[in-house]
């Protein structure tokens, strides 16, 4: 939820997540990033279907476990303690990015520091100042079928983060197909088209969307 | 009879360590890192090191300890996140730090042990991590050539070994541990347990013996947890 003009409006985070939770289908192999996106797994709707890959090594994620289930060789690509299900499976990393780079892997949900009104993502690094590494994002972006991207609309600083081109270093070259921010959900149907709004959060008008997204995206 | 079951850590090392040598250690996290083995590395002091490895631990555990004594000069990962001294000796310049996608890095293991010199992948096209590499044009798609790596010392972190070197890992702890292993020209486990032969299903071996050639019992560990994440009550 943002701030705006004093006014508290927009999505939380967990109602971000709720809303990525929309893009899943049932059957899907699934890819949760760190953050935001780990929410989604909460969100998954009752009678779907849905498999969790971890980069780490692991299909079929269960819940965080119970106390005395807790395992230090049972971890998410977060480094979280998780469970198994009965029909989970474990492989190497070589397996893990395999089955991503060879687009088994239907759908992943991300977080970006700068998406592109060409699809372009940045998520790793601040030159000079936040160097975390692109961990699997690179191959995630590469090779998952629909790349689902959550982030907060603008910065800290208050400017956008959905932007003409990315000032950042990339992750991805057109590579995002949505875009869900607090105030609002763009996607685009192929890697070809602009971004369409397809939403907006309540309490947010179309100016103040357009006031706070310096991409051009079709209305 | 040779035997691939040494007494410990530092005699398991033995002969194989210089300075300025390539070794690739397994592990994500903290979770299945060859702990015993990067203890011996830091005792013999060896330096100028380039390790492959996703990642380097946390602050003064597994390859940790050896960024804090300054035995490694170039680190190849996807990830220094969660290590505050890897990070800073990366801004400051006293690290060096070749950033590969995880995939790529783990494909590059994979392909070193498996005779292969290099592969095309599309990871990190468009990129910092294509600049300076060949790209070639597929089916309409770019990919970039990505080289393998081969280290001279594989150092791999595993839950039972039998005698002849067959191993198994236990659940998320395998991650890069098997490319790790194939690519060693010499290939070090420690495991929790060594066994016979004939005590591991041979239907279910994670690595088979040609890959490893030393072995050693670690134990007992007590293995540390980056994030405790639980839940309360029972879901269903």
């Amino acid at each position: 939820m943002t701030k705006h003009d004093g006014i508290v409006a927009g999505w939380s985070r967990d109602q971000m997540a709720a809303r990525a939770a929309q893009e899943l289908r049932d059957g899907y192999y699934v890819n949760l990033g760190i953050g935001i996106p780990t929410l989604v797994a909460n969100h998954v709707p009752q009678g779907m279907t849905v498999t969790l890959q971890s980069e780490n090594g692991m299909l079929g994620i269960g819940p965080f476990p119970l106390d005395e289930e807790v395992d230090a060789d049972l971890i998410n690509a977060g480094k979280q303690t998780i469970s198994e299900l009965p029909q989970s499976s474990y492989f190497d990393s070589a397996t893990s990015f395999a089955m991503i780079r060879g687009g088994k892997i239907d759908l992943t949900v991300l977080g970006a520091m700068e998406v592109a009104e060409n699809g372009d993502l940045a998520n790793w690094m601040i030159p000079g100042k936040l160097v975390k590494g692109m961990g699997g994002a690179m191959d995630l972006v590469a090779g998952v079928k629909r790349i689902i991207v959550v982030m907060e609309h603008c910065a800290k600083d208050g400017s956008p983060k959905f932007i003409p081109a990315c000032t950042l270093p990339l992750t991805g070259r057109n590579v995002v197909d949505v875009i869900i921010t607090d105030l609002a959900v763009f996607a685009r149907p192929d890697h070809a088209s602009p971004f369409r709004l397809m939403e907006v959060a309540p309490g947010i008008s179309r100016e103040q969307l357009r006031q706070r997204t310096s991409a051009a995206y079709v209305e | 009879m040779t035997t691939k079951v040494y007494p410990n850590a530092a005699a398991a090392l033995d002969g194989l360590l210089r300075d300025n040598i390539l070794i690739a250690s397994g592990g994500f996290g903290i979770c299945g890192i060859p702990e015993r083995l990067i203890d011996a590395v830091e005792a013999s002091g060896v330096k100028g090191l380039t390790v492959a490895s996703n990642n380097a631990a946390i602050d003064n555990m597994g390859l940790g300890k050896l960024l804090r004594t300054r035995q490694i000069r170039k680190m190849i990962s996807s990830y220094i996140g969660g290590n505050k001294e890897f990070e800073r000796q990366y801004l400051t310049g006293e690290l060096e730090v070749e950033f590969t996608p995880q995939g790529t890095l783990a494909e590059r293991m994979r392909a070193g042990g498996a005779g292969i010199p290099g592969f095309y992948t599309k990871t990190g096209v468009g990129t910092l991590v294509a600049e300076g590499k060949p790209t070639m044009e597929f089916d309409g798609e770019e990919y970039v050539l990505e080289r393998a790596i081969v280290a001279d010392v594989a150092l791999v972190k595993a839950w039972k070994a039998d005698t002849s070197g067959n191993v198994v890992f236990r659940k998320t702890a395998r991650n890069f541990n098997v490319p790790v292993a194939t690519c060693g020209k010499t290939c070090v486990v420690e495991v929790e347990e060594i066994v016979e032969p004939g005590a591991l299903d041979s239907d279910a071996i994670h690595l088979p013996g040609v890959y490893v050639h030393r072995i050693i019992c670690g134990a007992p560990y007590d293995k540390q947890i980056e994030f405790r994440t639980t839940r309360t009550t029972d879901v269903g």
